[in-house]
């Protein structure tokens, strides 16, 4: 789910910062700079791996500051298609479940990669799966929000979000998710954890099931 | 900014949880820690933590790609079976595409006394 992402930037350190080394005041500005973001097709970006090369240091007329050409490489959170990750719920509605991993939010399994049949519980606010037991009848599998749940990375969207307007202003700032995974849930072991847990241990949760009901 | 390889290599959960706890350490120490930095390090670690990296090591994790070798698994199968260690038969299903064909049932059962070996899970650590 984590890989290394290799890149090139430009940096300006401002003489105040004359007195770090080098390349620890690169290590400041790029974790400034891309910590806790997301780069478009990149993935986000956790924190910085390495420094590969750094190049000369230019002073342009007119600005005290250096500029440098530097390559690094970044650790970027960036699922592959069909990865298996293991969540917690966030939230049900009647688009689907939102999953959340705790640094990454924008995960939502849709309506139609739910375990079949599902339906939506209203007055609970979560989505049920309707489990059919060989009697014919159901046993209700309820997705609360906070539980652990196993699901598999179908597809994944970028968006380019447009910077925001300046402070004070009340222009309409779009909070669109500049990243967004899609997931699903419609394959046996899919799902809560707590539903394919070992047999010996079905007891005990169903009984726990029970109480809650 | 420019990328020049989005995808230049892969880490394991384990790695990155090793990474992450050194810069929390090291920053924490000179009193400077950067906002978004120090957040998404948190977070991320924390999610880590919960999860069945936090009993691997650097050992254990090399003895099991060794005892992976013979089920010519790809790459990236074996590094979701380090993410998520895979206890049962179904997880094994999950993460090898079509293992039905490529894996008999005593390798499936040889894959789970290896990870359990190797890879213990929160429960039995």
């Amino acid at each position: 789910m984590f890989v290394l992402a290799e890149m090139k930037d430009v940096l300006r350190v401002t003489p105040d910062n004359f007195h770090q080394s080098l390349s620890e005041s690169i290590t400041t500005l790029l974790n400034r700079k891309l910590a806790n973001k997301v780069v478009l097709n990149v993935g986000l970006c956790i924190a910085l791996f390495d420094i590969t090369h750094i190049g000369y240091s230019y002073i342009f007329p007119g600005d005290g500051s250096s500029h440098t050409e530097v390559r690094f490489r970044y650790i970027v959170f960036r699922p592959v298609a069909e990865e298996i990750l293991i969540g917690k719920i966030r939230s049900c509605s009647r688009d689907g479940v939102h999953v959340t991993l705790g640094f990454f939010d924008d995960i939502l399994i849709p309506v139609n990669a739910l375990q079949h049949p599902s339906r939506f519980d209203e007055t609970d606010q979560a989505w049920v799966w309707e489990y059919p037991k060989e009697d014919g009848e159901k046993h209700d599998l309820f997705m609360d929000s906070g539980e652990s749940i196993r699901f598999r990375v179908t597809s994944e969207t970028f968006e380019e979000s447009l910077p925001s307007g300046p402070p004070g202003t009340e222009c309409a700032v779009q909070t669109v998710a500049p990243y967004r995974l899609i997931g699903g849930i419609n394959e046996p072991g899919l799902g809560l954890l707590t539903w394919w847990e070992a047999p010996e241990q079905d007891d005990e949760d169903d009984n726990e099931q029970d109480n809650d009901e | 900014m420019e990328t020049i390889k989005p995808n230049a290599a892969f880490l394991c959960n384990f790695e990155v949880m090793q990474i992450l706890q050194q810069l929390k350490d090291s920053t924490q120490k000179k009193h400077k820690r950067e906002g978004s930095l120090a957040t998404v390090t948190y977070e991320t670690v924390h999610y880590l933590q919960n999860s069945d990296c936090k009993h691997q090591n650097a050992q254990s994790i090399e003895k099991f790609l060794e005892a992976m070798k013979p089920f010519k698994l790809t790459k990236s199968e074996k590094l979701m079976m380090l993410n998520t260690p895979p206890h049962t038969e179904l997880e094994i299903q999950l993460i090898v595409q079509e293992s039905e064909e490529r894996l008999s049932e005593d390798e499936v059962r040889k894959i789970i006394s290896i990870v359990n070996e190797h890879l213990p899970s929160s429960d039995t650590a």
